[in-house]
C-alpha cells in the first residue's frame, strides 16, 4: 500500500497562484519534445539488448506466418488446415516429418500430418492465429478493465480507492482459473465463435489486476502535478481529467506490462484449450494442437512436439521481449 | 501480531462465502443441469431425484440450503455422479495425491531455484549466470502440458526408467515424473526472483557493513545476504500456490493422478454441482489460509514490516 499522503480537495484551492505561473512556464511543445526523446531513448535501449531484438523478431515472424502461411500453403500445395488427401481417403494416417507417401524425403510435410492426414505446419500457423488473436483481444480486454479501474480508483483517491483496492486485493486471493473454468463449462458455446467469445471475457476479466495495481501507483504520483492542477482549475471534468491528462501519462508501464500480460494469457488460454474447456473445434490453437497431440504421444511424437515447440519458441521471444521493454521504459520497475 | 491475523481471519470468511456464491450463480445460471446429459431419465425418475437433493425447491431456498449446510457443518453435500460419496469424502481422499506432488514440486523448486538464482547473483554475467537465467526463461515458455508428456516420451517410452503414470502412494517412483513436471516453472520463478533480490542485497550498505566487521563471506551470504534477497521469493508463495493449484490440474490429468483437480475437471465436464462447490470453495480455503501464513511469514523475516 502506498504511504503517499494524498491532499484534501480544500488544499487545492490555496495553490492558485503557483499554478498560474506553472502553467505560463509551460512552453506548448515541452511535453511533446520530451515525449518523443524517452520513446526514441527507449528504442535505442531496447535495439542494445540482443535478447529482446530476438524476440521481438520471432513475434513478427511468427505473427506474420500465422496470419499468411495457411492461405500460402493452400496455394502453393493445395493442403488446408483441415485438407485430407485424396490419395488415402480410406488409409488416413499420421505421417513423419519430411516424409513423402513412399517414405522417402520430401518437404511436402515438413512438420508431418496428424492423425487425418492434415499437413500439420498448416494447422500449427492456423492454431497460431486463434492464439495470438485470443491473446491480443483478451490482453486488450484486460487493458481496458485494469486501466480504468486503476486511474479512477487512484484519481479519486480516499474512501473509494481504499474500498477498490481493497476489493482487488480480496481478487487476487482467489483461485481464478478454477473459477473460469466452471464459467467456460457451464457456459459451454454450442458455436466455436461463442466459445471464443467467451474465452475473451473470462481471460479478459481475471488478468486485469495486477495492470489496476501499477496504474494506480501511476496515478497517485501523477495527480498531485501541475497540470493536473491546471486543468481541473480550467474546470475540465473528472473523467476527461484521468483518461485525457493522466492515463496518456501511465503509458510505459501500461505497455511494458501488456507485453508481458500476453504470454500469460496465451498460456492459460493453451491450458484450458488443453483441457478441453478452451478453443472448440474446427478451430484449433496451440494448446488443443498439443491436446491431441499428447493422445498419441507414443506413436506420433511430432503431434505434440512441432505445435508445442512452436508456443514455447513465441512464448519464450514474448518474456525476452517483455523484459527488455522493462528494462528499456522503465530501468525502475523490477518484477518478475 | 494477533490483531492481524484475526483481521485478516475475518476477511477471509467472507471471502469463502463470496466465492461459493459466485460458483453457486454461476452453475444456476447456466443453461441445462446434471440430468441434461446424453442419457436421458423419465420424467419421473428424474422428478424424485430432484426432490431428493431439493432441487425442486426455488432458487433461493437451495441457496439458502447450500450455503447454511457449509456454514453450519462444513458439510457440501453428496456428489451427485459418484453416487452415495460425500463430497468431503472425495475431497479427504484426493487431497492427500495433490498435496504430496505439489508440496514436494514446490520444495524442489525451492531447493533448486534458490541455488541457481543465488550462484547467478553471485557471479553475475558469468557464464553461469547466462546458462541458469537462460534454463529458467526456458522453464517459464515451456507449457507443463508439454514437457510432461516429453519427460514421458524420453524417461518412459524411450528409456523405460520411470512409470509413465498412475498413483502407488506416497513414495513411490512414480511421483518423480509428476514432481519434475510440476516444478520447472516454479524453478524458474524462483531462480529469477533470488537473482534479482540477492542483486539488490548485495549491493546493499549492511552486507558492505556485515564484510567490514571482518565476517567471513559465507557467513555475509548465509546469514545476512539470503535473508533480504529471498523476501521476493517469500512473497511469491502467494501467486505460487494459485499457479501450483492450476498446474496440478493439468500435471493430474497427464498422469493420470486421482488428484482434486482431476476430480474437478471430471466434476466440471458432468456438472456435479455439490462436487464443484466443494472443490472451489475447499481450494479457495487452502489458498486463502496459505496467504494468511506467507504475510505471517514475512513479518517475521523482515522486520521493516509491522502490521497494526
Amino acid at each position: 500500500m502506498s504511504t503517499e499522503k494524498e491532499p484534501e480537495p480544500d488544499d487545492l484551492v490555496h495553490i492558485g497562484p503557483e499554478m498560474a505561473v506553472a502553467e505560463a512556464d509551460l512552453h506548448p511543445d515541452d511535453a511533446f519534445v520530451r515525449g518523443t526523446s524517452l520513446w526514441r531513448d527507449a528504442w535505442r535501449r531496447l535495439l542494445k539488448n540482443k535478447l529482446a531484438v530476438f524476440g521481438l523478431v520471432v513475434v513478427i515472424v511468427v505473427t506474420i506466418a500465422s496470419i499468411i502461411g495457411p492461405t500460402v500453403i493452400q496455394h502453393t500445395f493445395g493442403f488446408t488446415p483441415d485438407y485430407i488427401p485424396t490419395h488415402d481417403q480410406k488409409l488416413t494416417k499420421s505421417m513423419p516429418p519430411f516424409k513423402g507417401p513412399n517414405n522417402e524425403f520430401s518437404w511436402l510435410h515438413p512438420m508431418g500430418t496428424d492423425n487425418a492426414g492434415r499437413d500439420q505446419l498448416a494447422r500449427v500457423l492456423q492454431g497460431g492465429q486463434i492464439s495470438i488473436f485470443v491473446a491480443m483481444v483478451s490482453t486488450l480486454v484486460s487493458l481496458l478493465i485494469g486501466v480504468s479501474y486503476g486511474a479512477i480508483a487512484g484519481y479519486l483517491g480516499g474512501r473509494i480507492d481504499n474500498v477498490m483496492m481493497r476489493l482487488v486485493d480480496v481478487l487476487y486471493s482467489l483461485p481464478y482459473v478454477i473459477v473460469v473454468i466452471v464459467l467456460l463449462s457451464m457456459f459451454r458455446s454450442q458455436t466455436p465463435r461463442g466459445q471464443l467469445t467467451l474465452l475473451f471475457i473470462a481471460l479478459g476479466s481475471v488478468s486485469w489486476l495486477t495492470m489496476a495495481r501499477i496504474v494506480r501507483g501511476q496515478i497517485l504520483s501523477l495527480k498531485n502535478q501541475e497540470f493536473v492542477l491546471a486543468a481541473r482549475a480550467t474546470g475540465v471534468s473528472t473523467s476527461r481529467i484521468i483518461f485525457r491528462h493522466l492515463v496518456p501519462n501511465t503509458l510505459g508501464p501500461v505497455i511494458v506490462y501488456a507485453t508481458l500480460t500476453i504470454p500469460q494469457i496465451m498460456l492459460t488460454e493453451a491450458f484450458l484449450s488443453f483441457l478441453g474447456f478452451g478453443v472448440q473445434p474446427p478451430l484449433a490453437s496451440w494448446g488443443s494442437l498439443a491436446a491431441d497431440g499428447v493422445q498419441n504421444i507414443a506413436i506420433f511424437p511430432w503431434q505434440l512436439i512441432f505445435p508445442g515447440a512452436t508456443m514455447a519458441l513465441t512464448l519464450f521471444s514474448l518474456n525476452f521481449l517483455g523484459d527488455g521493454l522493462r528494462d528499456a521504459l522503465d530501468p525502475q520497475m523490477r518484477t518478475v | 501480531m494477533l490483531r492481524f491475523i484475526v483481521r485478516r481471519l475475518l476477511i477471509t470468511i467472507p471471502t469463502i462465502l463470496v466465492v461459493i456464491s459466485i460458483t453457486w450463480v454461476l452453475i444456476k445460471l447456466a443453461p441445462g443441469n446434471f440430468y441434461s446429459g446424453e442419457k436421458r431419465l423419465s420424467p419421473a425418475i428424474e422428478q424424485n431425484i430432484r426432490e431428493k437433493y431439493g432441487l425442486d425447491k426455488p432458487w433461493y431456498q437451495q441457496y439458502g440450503r447450500t450455503m447454511w449446510t457449509i456454514i453450519r457443518h462444513l458439510d457440501f453435500g453428496t456428489s451427485l455422479k459418484y453416487e452415495g460419496q460425500s463430497v468431503n469424502t472425495i475431497i479427504a481422499r484426493s487431497f492427500p495425491v495433490s498435496a504430496a506432488v505439489g508440496i514436494l514440486a514446490y520444495l524442489l523448486a525451492l531447493v533448486v531455484g534458490i541455488t541457481a538464482g543465488s550462484i547467478a547473483a553471485l557471479k553475475q554475467n558469468s557464464k553461469w549466470d547466462y546458462t541458469s537465467m537462460a534454463l529458467a526463461m526456458l522453464g517459464i515458455s515451456v507449457p507443463n502440458f508439454v514437457l510432461g508428456p516429453i519427460l514421458v516420451l524420453i524417461f518412459s517410452l524411450g528409456l523405460y526408467w520411470l512409470p509413465p503414470s498412475r498413483w502407488e502412494g506416497f513414495p513411490s517412483r512414480n511421483l518423480i515424473l509428476p514432481v519434475l513436471t510440476l516444478s520447472a516453472i516454479y524453478m524458474a520463478y524462483i531462480a529469477r526472483l533470488t537473482r534479482a533480490g540477492m542483486l539488490e542485497v548485495l549491493r546493499s550498505d549492511y552486507i558492505r557493513t556485515a564484510r567490514a566487521k571482518g565476517l567471513s563471506e559465507r557467513d555475509v551470504l548465509l546469514k545476512h545476504a539470503l535473508r533480504g534477497g529471498l523476501m521476493p521469493v517469500i512473497s511469491y508463495t502467494g501467486p505460487a500456490l494459485a499457479f501450483l493449484l492450476t498446474g496440478t490440474v493439468v500435471v493430474e490429468r497427464i498422469f493420470a493422478l486421482p488428484g482434486l483437480g482431476n476430480y474437478f475437471i471430471q466434476a466440471s465436464l458432468n456438472r456435479d454441482e455439490p462436487l464443484i462447490i466443494g472443490i472451489v470453495a475447499f481450494i479457495a480455503i487452502v489458498l486463502l489460509l496459505m496467504n494468511l501464513l506467507v504475510d505471517i511469514a514475512y513479518a517475521y523475516l523482515d522486520p521493516r514490516v509491522r502490521y497494526q
